[in-house]
């Protein structure tokens, strides 16, 4: 070995570390530890695109400023009348020039926030009706949007999936991916549950009969209790009538967990309220003994326990005929806290495992084929140099796997069509080598001339050809999602390795057995 | 071994007509197969709705599995048989005109769950079994029971139904997509173009206006709503239109030959009446990829030709060119056939339509490089 040129070295270094980055992904553990990521279509899980409801979240607050309002109109004295909440305004009207003159000040001092829609006095009947200004609901929608996805991703952590990846999809869209999961149903229902945890008192003077009917009276409303029969799973719908108003949210829980009642065995979850959530339930607990209060999750009741007497310490309960595991997500979405605004799933693809294993399975398998019929060919159709192509072809190969491996880069079933796909267009750059060196040789040129003549005058060629194929490759990465996504990159990956192959390595090859030795003719 | 003659000399050019008039035929049958069709059909990606794939332990036909979804209201799904009759395994779609699409693939699974475990406890008769189901599968009792019986299928050894694959796509996303797809069509185009103009005519500012001023145009069109296919249909005849004025050549051959090729191809599927999906788009970009890769390597050689050769006319130029490149161009489209094929064999159900769409787009951008790209040349003599 007396002239290694510096050419040689760069290509052994090249290949030995691609070599150190692809052997981990066949369970050799080398140094970089990386693997190659395979997509959720090729080893199983969930793949979901939420969207935020964030309309709801401006609601819900213009909906609570409301009734911040009519609190403190209401310790204000001022009379008013038909104060109402309708999309995201609210109209009222203020009675009496004293009353006017109050409110007038009250906007000012305690409602700042609020933008004027329209005004007009009668008399001394003032009717208003205000809203919020743009830049304000914009920012709850972005702020519902942001927060919605951190709810989430706390969830998705206590859940536990290995490697979840959770990100914000444009303004209020939200892409999850969950490779592996085990029960799609199950995590999907613990993402998407809005998780609203109200506390209301139940109505004990109007009956429900007549509500059900259609006589709801004034601050009331019904909502149900469904209980399921385990043997016969048919549900039995009871309606409560509750008060509107919320005495007690979510939102002052510090800790949820899984208790097993030891009467029953039957599992409940127990909650623990923060310092002034606790107070606050002492207090309701202690104005209302003997009624009885809704614990409503979602619009839905769970239960609505008589209250025997004040309860302080801020301890409760969350009683309901629950498995072990529908306890289990509960105590996980009242940690998380609330989605702020619900939330629906626009996009879903799920795959089982069995079937990323399949996909594997086939894919490696065309693979295969497809490059030994490659391999095969060019031997026969170009002999040696036909082996030097096909050297640089499995050299190819693993550039793709390392550089799949180092930029951690995901590997999907489009991917490997890629691949593939790559291995029939990489040759191309060493056909068209071959057929110019031909063409030199049949003019009468020297092997080592026509080689040289041949690289320098296909070089310029096959850069063009490549670049174009790299656009394409480039412009479906930015504008593909998941397995399309996957495809642009080894397509990408596929062109660069080529180019390197076919421009430096095969020519390497070339060269070197031609100063060597003193071929007088080429086997091409 | 050699299969194309060195000395090989066919006259391209003087046939140019019968390639373009076969051109035309082909573009003129995938357009009217398109009308017929109403559109290209779109698979879930880009027309929304949810596509189950499901796998059963024992022999079962479609009408057994049109049974047992008649009770949730899925009249109209297709069924297809997916892979080999053996394995069991089925491809459910259903469209849009659900109302609520949320929960569907459960209701799908907890039915057949349902249907397989009731056959297995007793011989009762299919439309018992679908009468027990209905009953028990109204909105409200949906969540509730699903968890039950998942329970008990898990403790059961194994379940008679294995939904390998679900895919829900919202009417939104759809569509988003497909706007998506539209524009990386489009853009990959004028990319090209740039490059194309630049490296062959050193004409890089002016096409890079030119496809500045119309990805700026397209984008302020979308502002105002206006139909994606449409816009872009417009762009691209505008840009051709522009070609021709600025004299862009070797770009309107290459992108002449691209929409040529991408025409075809979407023509030969809604011939066979094939989905587009997106690995169907990622086809097609490649076949753009693939296709444009043949033209350039023959506009290379014109290039080279035409600087070496001044004695000869242009046509005599364009036809030597592509008779040296002849031997290459067709052993590429024959290494890259023979992968494309076997991904088509051996692949799997989920590459085969992208397989496919390779297989003719390697074809006829095989095709194109010597029959559309390079002849256009010439049409500014």
């Amino acid at each position: 070995m007396k002239n290694i040129s510096p050419r040689t070295i760069i290509i052994l270094l090249v290949l030995f570390g691609s070599l150190l980055y692809v052997l981990p992904s066949f369970h050799i553990d080398v140094w970089p530890h990386k693997k190659i990521n395979l997509g959720l279509d090729l080893q199983g899980g969930m793949h979901l695109v939420l969207e935020v409801e964030a309309e709801k979240a401006v609601e819900s607050t213009i909906e609570r400023m409301s009734n911040e309002l009519r609190r403190e109109l209401k310790t204000n004295h001022i009379k008013f009348l038909d104060l109402k909440r309708k999309g995201f305004q609210i109209s009222l009207k203020v009675l009496e020039d004293k009353g006017i003159e109050k409110f007038d000040k009250l906007l000012d001092d305690e409602f700042p926030e609020f933008r004027i829609v329209t005004k007009s006095q009668k008399d001394n009947k003032l009717s208003i009706v205000l809203d919020l200004p743009d830049s304000d609901v914009s920012e709850i929608k972005l702020k519902a949007a942001e927060q919605a996805l951190e709810t989430i991703r706390n969830r998705i952590d206590e859940f536990g999936v290995s490697e979840p990846d959770i990100r914000r999809q444009g303004e209020r869209r939200i892409l999850i991916q969950l490779p592996g999961v085990k029960d799609p149903r199950r995590a999907k229902e613990l993402i998407g549950k809005t998780a609203l945890l109200e506390f209301k008192l139940v109505d004990d003077k109007n009956s429900v009969e007549d509500a059900t009917k259609g006589k709801v009276p004034s601050g009331m409303e019904i909502l149900y209790q469904v209980v399921e029969n385990r043997q016969t799973h048919r549900l039995s719908k009871t309606p409560f009538l509750v008060e509107k108003r919320t005495t007690l949210t979510g939102e002052y829980l510090t800790d949820a967990r899984v208790n097993i009642d030891s009467q029953y065995n039957e599992p409940y979850v127990s909650i623990k309220f923060n310092k002034k959530g606790a107070r606050l339930f002492e207090r309701i607990t202690e104005t209302n003994v003997q009624r009885r209060l809704a614990i409503v999750l979602d619009q839905k009741i769970h239960s609505a326990p008589v209250i025997q007497e004040r309860i302080s310490g801020g301890e409760a309960r969350i009683t309901g005929s629950f498995t072990h595991e529908e306890a289990h997500d509960l105590a996980i979405v009242l940690r998380a806290g609330a989605l702020p605004a619900p939330v629906h799933i626009l996009e879903e693809r799920t795959v089982g495992p069995s079937l990323g294993k399949d996909s594997i399975r086939m894919g490696l398998l065309s693979m295969l084929i497809g490059a030994i019929l490659v391999i095969v060919f060019m031997i026969i159709y170009y002999k040696t140099a036909g082996v030097i192509a096909d050297v640089a072809l499995g050299l190819n190969i693993i550039l793709i796997g390392a550089g799949l491996a180092g930029f951690q880069a995901t590997l999907t079933l489009p991917g490997i069509a890629g691949i593939i796909l790559t291995i029939g267009m990489a040759v191309d750059a060493n056909v068209l080598i071959f057929e110019r060196i031909r063409e030199e040789l049949r003019v009468g040129k020297s092997p080592l001339a026509a080689i040289d003549a041949g690289y320098s005058k296909a070089t310029l060629t096959i850069l063009d050809a490549n670049v174009t194929t790299l656009i394409a490759a480039i412009v479906l990465f930015q504008f593909g999602t998941g397995p399309v996504k996957g495809f642009a990159v080894t397509l990408s990956l596929g062109v660069l390795a080529s180019l390197f192959t076919a421009l430096i390595v095969s020519r390497q090859i070339f060269d070197s057995i031609l100063v060597n030795r003193q071929v007088r003719s080429l086997s091409i | 071994m050699q299969f194309i003659q060195p000395d090989i000399n066919i006259d391209f050019i003087g046939k140019r007509l019968i390639g373009f008039s076969l051109s035309g035929a082909f573009i003129l049958i995938s357009l009217l197969s398109l009308l017929l069709h109403g559109g290209p059909r779109y698979g879930i990606d880009f027309a929304g709705g949810t596509l189950i794939q499901i796998k059963f332990n024992v022999p079962t036909d479609s009408d057994a599995i049109k049974e047992t979804l008649k009770p949730l209201g899925i009249n109209g799904a297709s069924i297809q048989q997916y892979g080999d009759v053996t394995d069991n395994e089925y491809l459910i779609r259903a469209d849009m005109s659900y109302e609520k699409l949320e929960g569907l693939s459960e209701k799908v699974q907890q039915a057949f769950i349902n249907a397989m475990s009731d056959s297995e406890e007793s011989e009762q008769s299919s439309e018992d079994k679908t009468a027990s189901i209905s009953e028990e599968q109204t909105p409200t009792t949906q969540s509730s029971t699903d968890k039950e019986i998942s329970e008990n299928s898990e403790t059961s050894k194994a379940p008679p139904v294995e939904v390998r694959r679900i895919e829900m796509v919202g009417p939104q996303v759809g569509k988003d997509l497909r706007e998506k797809a539209l524009l990386a069509m489009f853009f990959a185009l004028l990319f090209i173009t740039i490059y194309i103009s630049g490296r062959f005519e050193f004409k890089w500012v002016i096409s890079g206006v030119m496809a500045a001023c119309l990805m700026g145009g397209v984008y302020f069109f979308k502002v105002l709503n206006v139909s994606m296919p449409f816009l872009i249909f417009l762009a691209l005849i505008l840009a051709m239109v522009l070609f021709w004025f600025l004299r862009l050549k070797y770009a309107m051959g290459a992108i002449a030959a691209l929409i040529h090729d991408v025409m075809i191809t979407v023509g030969i599927f809604s011939i066979f009446d094939k989905e587009f999906t997106l690995p169907i788009i990622a086809a097609l970009l490649t076949i753009i990829g693939y296709s444009l890769n043949d033209t350039i390597i023959v506009f290379d050689r014109i290039r080279e030709n035409s600087r070496k050769l001044h004695r000869f006319t242009f046509d005599q130029i364009i036809n030597k060119s592509i008779n040296e490149t002849l031997s290459r161009t067709i052993l590429t489209s024959l290494t890259t056939l023979v992968v494309v094929i076997s991904l088509f064999l051996f692949g799997g159900g989920i590459i085969h339509d992208f397989a496919f769409a390779m297989i003719i787009g390697v074809l006829i951008g095989t095709y194109s490089s010597i029959f559309v790209a390079s002849p256009i040349l010439l049409l500014w003599r």
